[in-house]
Parts: C-alpha cells; structure tokens; sequence
C-alpha cells in the first residue's frame, strides 16, 4: 500500500514532534531525573477526586449540554469575574471544553481560512503550529528573544504584520520560557491589535502561576474583550491535566461557531471531569495558593542553581520553567538535551523543539520535587565540568 | 517571611539557611537572624526527624488514652497534666473537648509494658476517674506525611509537552 497516498497531505506535513525523540530515548537510560515535564508533580487534590466519587455516586454519567454543565459555566464566569475583572454570560459566551488543547483546535479553526496569516510568537508551545496548519492557514513566526525576556516586542509585531495576518496567539504566562507581559506591555500589543483589526487567541492556561504580580488577562484590557478567545482550563492551577478540562470564553458569535465543531467532534466534555473542575473553581483555592507558593520556592531554586553552574538564565516570572541559555557550552540544544540524558540521566525538553528562536536555550520544568531539583542541578554541573 | 520559614522547617527541619534564603527570596543572614530568634521565643522548640520505626527492628508500642479527670480547683487540668506529662513514658499529652479530656500517648517496649504504666501510673493519679487505652496497630500517615508502601507509584510521563 502507498500509504503516502491514503495519508491526508495536510497531516503528512506535520513534522513528528521534537518531544517524542526523548521518549525513546528515556527508556534507554537508567536513573532518570526529569525536568521535562509539563504538568504539575502534585495529584489532583483529594477533594477535588472525591468530588468525582461523588458524581459518579450519584449517577451523573449522561452527556451534558454542548457548552456544558451550566452550572460550570456560571462558576467559570464567576471566576473570570473576581480574578481578571471579565464578565461574559454563562449561557452564550462560555464554551466547557476537553482541555485547553481542544479549544485551541476549535479556536483557530472557527477563525483561520485557507492562505490567511495566524501570527505565532516563539518560542511557543508546541500545539498551535500544527493546529493551525490543519486550517489551512499560514504561520507567521515572530522570534522573541532573552534580551526582551521573550516578551513580545511590539515593533516585531507590526513588522510581521501583513494584510493577511489575523489572529495572534498570546501565552502568557509562557510554556516554554516562563514569560509573562504585565499590563503596560499588554496594552502596547492591545494598541497594535486594534488598528491592524486582528483577533487575538489568549491562551492563558497558566495564568494562576504568577510570581511577581498577578496575571493580567488580555481580554480585560479595554477593547480587547470583543477581539479576544480566551482559554483557559484546570490542568495547571488544580493539578488536573488528566481529566482533559478546559474552556474558551468570547463573544457569542466566536462560541456559537466553536461549538458547532465541538458538538461534532466531541458532543461534550466528560460530565465527571465537568463535576470535578466545578468542585476545584468552588473550594480549590486553598490547596491552589499552597501549590502556587511551593513553585515560587523552587522556581527561585532553580534559577539561582542555573545561574550558579554557569547556564545563563533570566528569572522567569510565571508557569512552571525555567528556559536557561546553554549558549556558553558551543552545544546546540539538541545536543546538549540528549548528551544530558546520556551522560547524566537528567531530562530536560530541547529549546529548538519550541521554534528557531528557542535554539540555544533549554526548558527546565521546576514542577519536580526540591530534591529532584538539587540532584539535577549537581548532574547538570558534573556534566557542564566535563565538557 | 516568619510563616514561611516556619512551614519549610516544619516540613524539613534540615534544610540549610542559605536553601531556605533562596526558596524565599532572602539573604540568609535575613534567615539566620530570624531563626535565630525564633529558637529563642521558643516558637521553634526542637528540631525533630520522622521515622518509620516499623521499617526497623525496635520494637515499639504505642497507645493512646483517653483519661477522664476532675479538674482540681483553681488549677483546672493543668496540675493532673503536668502529674502525667513527667514520665517519660508519655509522648504527649492534649486537653480535649468532647468524650473524654486528656489525650495521652504512650510510647514503650511492650504491650505489658504500657498496660502496667497505665494500671499503677496514670489511673492511680488523684482526679483521674477513668482511662480507655488503645493500641496504636498501624501508621498510615504521620505529621502530614504518608509512609512509604502506602503512597501511589508516580505515573508521571518523563516527558511532555
């Protein structure tokens, strides 16, 4: 069988990802110690689980409304309201969707056609690109770099714009490089959004894990809210990456039309992940702070550790990572993430992995426990010194 | 900063002071002097290590009383209590609300051992009416940490996206 011929081209030219690599890699490698993981190292909390119990105890296993339990949605808007200052009504403008990742499909394809521009600042998280390329759309790449902290610049922005471009994809608090955008600089890209009348996806799924001060929504700044997709979802604040619960909020054109998708591809979130995450919105706060205060302590661990063994690392101000420069070693990243492993068993995630501008940096999640994150620090150093 | 110090060495009481400066975003003079002098208030009491005494071959009995007592004139449960928390067969001692008023821990070699303790020591205590000893069989989860063969395998992926 030509199975180049039975493979849908658009899928064929996704190119494997970079993450996979390590996979096979690992199993290789006896002892590991791995920085390279992208989800919180605490269990969902108890009384989010025995939530779930309790649901299902109850026998609430039907489908749910397409845009979900309304009684979710509500909380949802509830908490939009207190912790972003937003207001959007629960019954049209609030999508429940099956993580962050879906929504992130369902946005981008309810707003991109054929030969239009999705502008993507990099280093970036690695499932927009493809998800985009399955739209048909082109991806404008605008690199950021340590110097700007990789915050987006704005003069990028308005040099990569043509009058193609679309829709602009914000992640701030930023997987892989641990950037965020306080309100000013915000308000400067809110500025270029307007007048270039772009759209603006705002993936804010890490927006609880602030460190300095507290995240800013995009879609709070004024004007913004009618431009803005926001996604959200459980998996970082509450531990909960597992139960596959996310949601998008916008205006109810933008979530009418992500929900025809949805309902097609999905029907609905699953109703006990949709129970738990309403659970963890009403009484998760407590055990959130307490995870949100034992990052901050590893964070600084890490980057004062990094700092020290000789790999040059600006302080990352939200998210769980840390994105060190391995510049200083003459490896490239791909070279220095597998010796590592190799040599040291330690993982950490390659920054090309996450677009060109993330070449010579690596990521470093600190969602490890303080002794994981010591021992990696003395495997790192032993294998820097013998270099 | 006081809190937070207090919550990492009640959590691990070996952490160093320059550790602890970098987790808080101090200088660890800022740390030392703090401790220190919380070491003197005698908000930190003692520096304690958790162990699993079932994984050694110490043999060990524990039990918890629950005593009943008449609080004495003027002196309420302080005078019965500071009678039982001497021996220093006692781990601990609490006043209680509810069923009962003094909660006791007993630590010793043998089962007979705090029986005895219990018959001839604490219940011949003047103001004592009564005692209801139980025999501690298993420790699942102590001081907030649960022991090892009852924690979950971490089924963590080595890597993600």
């Amino acid at each position: 069988m030509n199975w180049d011929q039975v493979i849908s081209k658009k899928v064929q030219d996704i190119p494997p990802s970079g993450i996979r690599k390590f996979f096979d890699l690992v199993s290789d490698v006896d002892d590991v110690i791995s920085l390279g993981v992208g989800e919180p190292d605490h269990v969902t909390p108890w009384h989010v689980r025995e939530a779930a119990y309790y649901s299902l105890e109850q026998g609430h296993t039907m489908y749910t409304s397409n845009y979900g339990l309304l009684e979710l949605r509500k909380e949802i808007n509830k908490y939009l309201d207190s912790n972003c200052g937003l207001s959007y009504d629960p019954e049209n403008e609030v999508l429940v969707t099956v993580g962050v990742s879906e929504a992130v499909d369902l946005a981008l394809r309810t707003l991109l056609d054929e030969g239009e521009e999705l502008l993507l600042p990099e280093p970036s998280y690695v499932s927009y690109q493809p998800a985009a390329q399955l739209t048909g759309a082109d991806v404008v790449r605008i690199p950021t770099n340590q110097e700007d902290k990789f915050k987006l610049d704005p003069e990028a922005l308005e040099q990569a714009i043509t009058p193609r471009s679309k829709v602009l994809i914000l992640c701030y608090p930023n997987n892989p490089t641990g950037a965020v955008m306080n309100k000013e600089e915000l308000e400067e890209i809110a500025r270029l959004v307007e007048k270039h009348d772009l759209f603006v996806l705002a993936d804010e799924i890490y927006g609880e894990l602030t460190y300095d001060h507290s995240h800013t929504s995009f879609a709070s700044l004024p004007g913004m809210k009618e431009r803005t997709v926001l996604l959200n979802g459980f998996s970082k604040a509450y531990a909960m990456t597992g139960w596959r619960i996310g949601y998008a909020a916008a205006p109810e054109p933008i979530i009418k039309a992500m929900m025809k998708i949805h309902q097609y591809t999905m029907l609905c979130a699953p109703i006990v992940s949709q129970s738990a995450a309403l659970e963890a919105l009403r009484n998760g706060n407590k055990e959130k702070d307490k995870m949100v205060k034992s990052y901050n302590q590893r964070r600084r661990v890490i980057v004062k550790g990094l700092n020290e063994i000789g790999l040059d690392c600006f302080e990352p101000k939200g998210s769980f990572y840390a994105f060190p420069s391995i510049q200083s070693t003459g490896l490239s990243s791909e070279e220095f993430a597998e010796r590592l492993l190799q040599e040291e068993g330690v993982v950490v995630i390659p920054g090309n992995v996450f677009g060109a501008s993330g070449e010579g940096f690596i990521r470093c999640s600190y969602a490890a426990s303080l002794e994981d994150i010591y021992e990696a620090l003395n495997r790192m150093e032993r294998f820097l010194n013998k270099l | 900063m006081t809190n937070e110090i207090l919550e990492l060495l009640d959590n691990n009481s070996s952490l160093s002071t320059e550790d602890i400066a970098t987790m808080i975003g101090a200088t660890p003079e800022e740390v030392e002097s703090e401790i220190t002098k919380l070491e003197k208030e005698n908000v930190i009491v003692k520096y304690n290590t958790l162990i699993d005494w079932d994984k050694t071959d110490k043999e060990i009995v524990t039990a918890f009383i629950d005593v009943k007592v008449t609080p004495e004139r003027d002196l309420g449960f302080d005078a019965v209590a500071r009678r039982i928390y001497k021996f220093p067969e006692v781990k601990s001692v609490h006043l209680m609300s509810g069923g009962y008023d003094l909660s006791v821990k007993i630590e010793d070699r043998t089962m007979k051992e705090v029986a005895l303790f219990v018959a001839e020591k604490l219940a011949t205590i003047d103001h004592i009416n009564s005692t209801s000893t139980h025999f501690m069989l298993k420790t699942y989860k102590k001081d907030g940490v649960i022991f090892k063969g009852e924690q979950q395998e971490n089924e963590r992926l080595v890597v993600s996206p």
